[in-house]
């Protein structure tokens, strides 16, 4: 039995890996639901397209290159330059600002005032507009993106647990840099929505439209700026996401598995994203290593949504889904 | 907020210019039908008239707020200092000194009292001291916000929201407060509290006011001036002194007449008369 709980500690650590990346990508989901009242059905392209980019300004690659050579009969693919990853996490950054600024300028600026299910299918529309373009920018192969983090199994753990309880835990070091820089990006939202003047506009936004308009908030600058921190966000998790399991179309469904996600921790909440994707992450795991076996595995598809449909059931708002408040 | 100060000494100077406005709500509510305005530079300005009459829509009109409510001025001129605003965004208004505290308070319900102040502050470049500065002032016109600093808005009450909405207008330093219906579900003490420091304001700090208001006894005690409004048309206008002694605004706005007070009933019916002699 103490073996069989020391798998369990194991499955629970890599769950809580597993967690962060799904709490990454609630997060952008929330931070855009929460200033605009829209649900960015986009939020798992965004992620892929900030991903793709990122890989092909690193490897050089011309982009649009299959549209330009098919009108030009040329035959160029790459600048044949490789860009350091730092520069081009920038780059990458300022591709996701400008996606932030169209998306504001040529969709959700005609939208103002619609009704909620409008702007969702908007952004329905974003996601596979988002997806053709990515296509038609980078190409739609399978790419491996590296930006050197540590990847493989972490010696140090290992040896560690092996002399401690004679079983050497596996823990991937691309799991523990992702945990440590979610860590990082989520203090760093916090202090800035909490500390900075435009962090402090943006609360405000989310709060009262009206009220922000009446004391000079612009709204379509903080939609901007939203839209660019969920874009930034998109690629902090695109970046994980493809170091692990390459660059490719399956990395846009990483939104399936926010949605659970916020279910259970309320579209509202910061804390609830990142508390809901650790139950997430570790809950799956969990009920994949103890009851899969017995009913046959490939619980994972389906455990989160189970999870996240008994919590709706019993606490509609989520786990931390903001009271809403009376006026006295 | 010092800055007007100077120039409080000439009541006669016209801040606010309303010229004739229509405006129409979807393309298709036509809500004001030709209102005209002034406001003079250090006075308090009332607009009064009953619900629906269109005060809201007014001060709409002059902060630009109006767009975001589908709503849009499509006839008549508005200027301020001269120069014609109608195109502005409402950040452009505050930054031009006019700045509106809307109906219903519209506090950041999730924002502690102290942030929902420094949001006012949002379109000031003068620095973190001059602002430091103007919250210490505020908190001094409202002590009991300084108080509840760290509550959060939403949890405060009806008379403490109405102080942090207009505290966090008076952050961005304005020239002229566009305020409606600060009365609104308070009760009568809270009401001449709130309309005194609106006074102490428009006194000490020279800020000029233009205040919509339901409850026309109250405004008419505290305002230089009064404009009435009735189903988007300005009916009459004079000084206050004057409107308050006058028989018809007694009968049918203070709900006071010669034979002593009308029911709400009478005034009803009388509004129906008065539209068929019109
Ligand atoms: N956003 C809107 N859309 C359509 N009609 C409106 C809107 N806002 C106000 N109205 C209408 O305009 C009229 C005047 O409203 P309002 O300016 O709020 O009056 P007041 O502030 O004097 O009570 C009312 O009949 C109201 O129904
Ligand atoms: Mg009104």
């Amino acid at each position: 039995m103490p073996e069989q709980f020391l798998f369990a500690t194991e499955v629970v650590l890599n769950g809580l890996m597993a967690g962060v990346l799904y709490a990454l990508v609630a997060l952008g989901f929330v931070l855009i639901y929460k200033a605009s009242g829209i649900f960015n059905y986009a939020q798992g392209v965004m992620a892929l397209f900030a991903a793709l980019t990122l890989v092909g300004i690193m490897d050089g690659q011309v982009p649009f290159s299959h549209l330009i050579n098919a009108i030009f009969g040329t035959e160029i693919h790459h600048f044949g330059w490789h860009v350091p990853a730092l520069l081009a996490i920038l780059l990458t950054i300022g591709v996701m600002v400008v996606l932030a600024w169209a998306v504001q300028r040529f969709i959700f600026r005609h939208l103002v005032n619609q009704e909620p299910i409008l702007l969702f299918m908007a952004t329905i529309g974003l996601a596979y507009f988002l997806e053709g373009v990515g296509d038609l920018m980078w190409g739609s192969d399978i790419k491996k993106l590296d930006v050197g983090l540590p990847q493989g199994i972490n010696d140090w753990i290992d040896v560690t647990t092996f002399e401690a309880f004679g079983y050497g835990f596996f823990i991937d070091n691309l799991d523990i840099s992702a945990t440590i820089v979610a860590i990082i990006l989520v203090g760093a939202l916090i202090a800035f929505s909490q500390y900075t003047k435009q962090g402090r506009a943006l609360r405000a936004v989310a709060d009262d439209h009206q009220a922000a308009l009446s004391v000079g908030i612009s709204l379509n600058f903080i939609w901007i700026l939203v839209w660019s921190i969920a874009g930034f966000v998109a690629l902090v998790a695109g970046i994980m996401w493809g170091a692990k399991s390459g660059v490719q179309f399956s990395l846009s469904l990483i939104a399936l598995k926010a949605l659970p996600v916020l279910m259970l921790g309320g579209f509202t909440s910061i804390p609830g994203a990142i508390v809901g994707g650790l139950i997430i992450g570790v809950g799956e795991k969990l009920f994949e290593f103890l009851i899969g076996p017995m009913v046959g595995g490939a619980t994972e598809n389906w455990f989160a949504y189970v999870l996240a449909l008994i919590f709706l059931v019993f606490r509609p708002q989520g786990l931390f889904g903001e009271k809403i408040i009376e006026r006295v | 907020m010092e800055a007007a100060v100077t120039q409080n000494q000439d009541p006669a100077k016209t801040l606010l210019e309303v010229n004739n406005i229509e405006v129409i709500y979807n393309h298709v509510i036509l809500v004001l039908k030709g209102v005209s305005l002034k406001v003079a530079e250090g006075g308090i300005t009332a607009l009064l008239g009953g619900n629906g009459a269109g005060k809201t829509t007014t001060l709409k009109a002059v902060s630009n707020l109006l767009h975001s409510e589908r709503g849009e001025v499509t006839k008549g001129s508005i200027s301020y200092r001269g120069d014609a605003v109608a195109g502005l965004d409402p950040a452009d208004m505050v930054k031009r000194g006019v700045i509106q505290v809307m109906e219903g308070r519209h506090c950041f319900e999730h924002l502690t009292v102290e942030e929902n102040l420094m949001t006012g502050a949002y379109t000031r470049g003068d620095g973190r001291g001059a602002v430091a500065a103007d919250l210490e002032k505020v908190y001094t016109y409202f002590p009991r916000l300084k108080e509840r600093r760290t509550s959060q808005a939403g949890y405060t009450s009806g008379g403490e929201q109405q102080m942090c909405a207009i505290g966090r207008a008076l952050m961005s330093r304005p020239e002229t407060i566009l305020l409606d219906e600060p009365s609104m579900g308070l009760a009568p003490q809270l009401v001449e509290e709130i309309f005194g420091i609106v006074r102490d304001l428009n006194e000490k700090e020279g800020v000029s006011f233009l205040l919509a208001e339901q409850n026309t006894n109250v405004a008419l005690r505290f305002a230089h001036y009064g404009y009435i409004l009735e189903s988007g048309r300005v009916v009459m206008d004079g000084p206050a002194a004057e409107l308050r002694e006058n028989p018809d605004v007694k009968e049918f706005y203070l709900g006071v007449s010669e034979e002593g007070r009308k029911s709400f009933r009478d005034v009803r019916s009388y509004r129906r008369r008065k539209r068929w002699l019109s």
